[in-house]
C-alpha cells in the first residue's frame, strides 16, 4: 500500500519533471527572442527581414482572422482536400503495395511503371489534372493522392521484400497456412514501412496541396496567402504561412500517434 | 518441474540422412556445399553437428529441416520422406526468430494457434505452464525487444517444444550470448533436454559446448561437409560442468580436436579466411590440459 501509492506519486513527479524541465523553458525562450528580434528588426527597417511585417502586426491580422468565418472555411478547405486524396491514397495504396510486395509476377508487371512515374513532382501533375478532371477540386484533391499515394505504395514494397526469411521460415515450421503466412507475419513486418510511408506522404501532401491551391483554387490555406499577397496585405501572408506550418505540424502527430498505436512493439521505453 | 501433457511424448523419432548433398550457385561460381553426407539421429539422443566455421553447418540445418532442396540423397524421419517445413521438425536460429510483433505469450502460442488442433483452452494453460517453467510467467505481455538475450532463447527453446516436435534443431543457438548467460543457457538446456529426452540435434562450432551436451558428437570436414567422425560421449547424465574436468572428457577433447585440427590445417591450405583464426583458436584450447578456458563457467 505505501510503497505502491509512493510508487504512484513518484510517477507523477516525473511527469512534472519532464512537462517542466529546462528544455521546455529554452523552447519557449527560443521562440520569443527570435519574435522579439523580427519585432526590432521591423522597426530599424534591416534589409530584407524589414519587409516582413512586423509581429505586432501580424498578431492584429490574426486577431482578425481569427473571428473571420473565412478563414476557418480555408482550413476547413485544405483539411477536406488533404484528408480525402490521403485517404483514397491509404486505401488503394496499402493493398497494392503488399500485393506487389507478396506476389512477385504482380510486382514485376507493375513496377517499372512506378518507378519511371515517381520521380515526377506531383505538381507538374497539375496541367494534366486539370484536363483529367471536370472540376479543380477534384484535380487538386488528384494532385494530393498522387502526392501519398506512390510513396506509400513504394515503402511497403520496400517493406515487404526486405522481410528477414527467419521469420517466414519458421512460421513455416511450426505449421501457418498462406493466410497465416500473409496475415500473422508478412502483414505486421510491413506495418513499421506503411506508417513511415503515412508519414512521410503526409507531409508530401500539404506541401503539394498549398501549392496546387495557388495555382488553380478559390479556396483553402494556400489561396489564403496567396490573395493576400495580391492584395498587398501583408501580415496576412505571414499568417497564412504559420497556419500551414500548425497544419501540417497537426497531422503529422495525428499520423504518428496513429502510427504508434499500430506497431506498439517499437515503442522505446 | 514436472513433465506437462503437450511434451510428454516429445521426440520419438529417429532422423536419417542419407547420402546428402547440396551445392549453391551455378557454372564457373558453383561451390559444393555439402557432399555425399550420411549420419543418424538417434532416437531421444543429443546429437551434437562440429565442424570449422564456414563449412555448411547451417545449410545441413536447413536441408534437414526442409526449408532447402537436396540436390540427391534422401533425409527420412520415422522411415518418412522429408518434403518441406513442418512442426514435427522445428528449429531454432543462430540469432532470434521470434516474431518482433508478437508478445511472449502470442509467440510461444503460435504454432497451436495456427495448426488449429488443440483447442484454445489448453494450448492457452500449456503456454502458462512451459512459461513459468523457463521462469518467464511475468514477461508473458512483453515484446521480444523487451527481453534480453537470454530470455528470448528460452522464449524460443518454449515456442519449438509446445509442438512437441519429433526432432528439435539447434543453429548454433547460443551463439551471440555472453560467456556468463551462454554457460547457463547451456545448464538450462540439458536439463531441459535430460528431463524430456527428445531427440535433438545441435549445431556448434565450440568444442568445449558439444562435448558437454552431447550423447554422440558428430564431427564434419572442411567444404564441402562430409562426415569425418563419430565420437559417442560416455559422460555421464545428468551433466554437470564440474565433468569438464575430468580425465574422460579431457580425452573426448583431445581425439575431436586432433580431427578438428587436420580439418582446419587442410583449409588452411586451400587458403580461407576464416581457417586462420580457427586455427589460433584450436592452438588456444589445445594447449595443455587443464581446466577449461573460461573460470566463470565453473562457478
Amino acid at each position: 500500500m505505501a510503497p505502491s501509492s509512493k510508487q504512484g506519486n513518484n510517477h507523477w513527479v516525473k511527469l512534472r519533471k519532464q512537462v517542466f524541465r529546462l528544455t521546455t523553458f529554452r523552447g519557449i525562450l527560443s521562440i520569443i527572442i527570435f519574435t522579439v528580434i523580427w519585432e526590432i528588426c521591423s522597426w530599424c527597417e534591416v534589409p530584407i527581414i524589414g519587409n516582413v511585417p512586423p509581429p505586432s502586426a501580424v498578431l492584429v491580422a490574426l486577431g482578425k482572422q481569427l473571428v473571420s468565418l473565412a478563414y476557418w472555411a480555408s482550413w476547413w478547405n485544405s483539411f477536406l482536400r488533404i484528408t480525402i486524396g490521403f485517404l483514397i491514397a491509404q486505401v488503394l495504396g496499402i493493398p497494392l503495395g503488399l500485393l506487389m510486395g507478396v506476389h512477385r509476377p504482380t510486382r514485376e508487371l507493375i513496377y517499372p511503371v512506378f518507378e519511371i512515374m515517381r520521380p515526377i513532382p506531383p505538381l507538374a501533375w497539375v496541367p494534366v489534372a486539370v484536363i483529367f478532371w471536370p472540376t479543380s477540386e477534384l484535380s487538386i484533391m488528384f494532385v494530393t493522392f498522387l502526392g501519398a499515394f506512390f510513396t506509400v505504395v513504394l515503402n511497403i514494397v520496400g517493406g515487404a521484400t526486405s522481410i528477414d526469411t527467419r521469420y517466414i521460415r519458421a512460421a513455416h515450421s511450426l505449421g501457418s497456412s498462406r493466410g497465416d503466412i500473409f496475415w500473422k507475419i508478412m502483414l505486421p513486418a510491413t506495418l513499421p514501412s506503411i506508417v513511415v510511408g503515412m508519414t512521410v506522404g503526409m507531409g508530401i501532401t500539404w506541401a503539394v496541396v498549398v501549392a496546387a491551391e495557388m495555382i488553380s483554387s478559390l479556396s483553402g490555406l494556400g489561396f489564403l496567402t496567396w490573395r493576400a499577397y495580391v492584395a498587398g496585405e501583408y501580415p496576412l501572408i505571414v499568417v497564412g504561412m504559420m497556419s500551414i506550418g500548425i497544419a501540417g505540424y497537426v497531422s503529422s502527430a495525428m499520423i504518428r500517434f496513429i502510427g504508434g498505436r499500430m506497431t506498439p512493439w517499437l515503442r522505446t521505453y | 518441474m514436472s513433465q506437462t501433457q503437450l511434451t510428454a511424448g516429445m521426440g520419438a523419432a529417429e532422423m536419417v540422412a542419407t547420402g546428402i548433398s547440396k551445392g549453391f550457385g551455378l557454372g564457373p561460381l558453383h561451390k559444393q556445399v555439402i557432399q555425399d553426407c550420411s549420419f543418424t539421429l538417434e532416437k531421444g539422443k543429443l546429437t551434437v553437428l562440429i565442424g570449422p566455421s564456414g563449412c555448411g553447418k547451417s545449410t545441413l540445418v536447413n536441408l534437414l529441416a526442409g526449408y532447402e532442396h537436396l540436390d540427391a540423397g534422401q533425409v527420412t524421419l520415422d522411415g518418412q520422406n522429408i518434403d518441406g517445413p513442418g512442426p514435427d521438425r522445428l528449429v531454432v536460429f543462430q540469432e532470434t526468430a521470434l516474431f518482433p510483433w508478437m508478445t511472449t505469450y502470442e509467440n510461444v502460442s503460435y504454432g497451436p494457434r495456427v495448426q488449429r488442433k488443440i483447442p484454445q483452452e489448453i494450448f492457452n494453460a500449456e503456454t502458462m505452464k512451459l512459461l513459468d517453467m523457463v521462469g518467464l510467467k511475468d514477461f508473458k505481455d512483453k515484446y521480444p525487444s523487451q527481453l534480453s538475450g537470454g530470455m528470448q532463447r528460452r522464449v524460443e527453446l518454449v515456442r519449438a517444444m509446445i509442438n512437441n516436435p519429433k526432432v528439435m534443431l539447434m543453429d548454433e543457438p547460443f551463439r551471440g550470448l555472453d560467456a556468463m548467460t551462454r554457460a547457463l543457457m547451456q545448464e538450462y538446456y540439458v536439463r531441459l533436454f535430460e528431463e524430456h529426452r527428445g531427440t535433438n540435434l545441435f549445431v556448434t562450432s565450440e568444442l568445449e559446448e558439444a562435448i558437454f551436451l552431447a550423447d554422440r558428437l558428430i564431427i564434419l570436414t572442411n567444404r564441402p561437409a562430409k562426415v569425418k567422425k563419430i565420437i559417442e560421449v560416455t559422460l555421464p547424465r545428468p551433466r554437470t560442468f564440474q565433468m569438464l574436468t575430468t580425465p574422460e572428457y579431457q580425452e573426448c577433447k583431445h581425439e575431436a580436436l586432433e580431427l578438428l585440427h587436420e580439418e582446419a590445417m587442410k583449409s588452411f591450405a586451400s587458403g580461407t579466411v576464416n581457417a586462420a583464426d580457427f586455427l589460433e583458436a584450436c592452438a588456444s584450447m589445445g594447449q595443455d590440459q587443464p581446466a577449461p578456458r573460461k573460470a566463470g563457467r565453473d562457478a
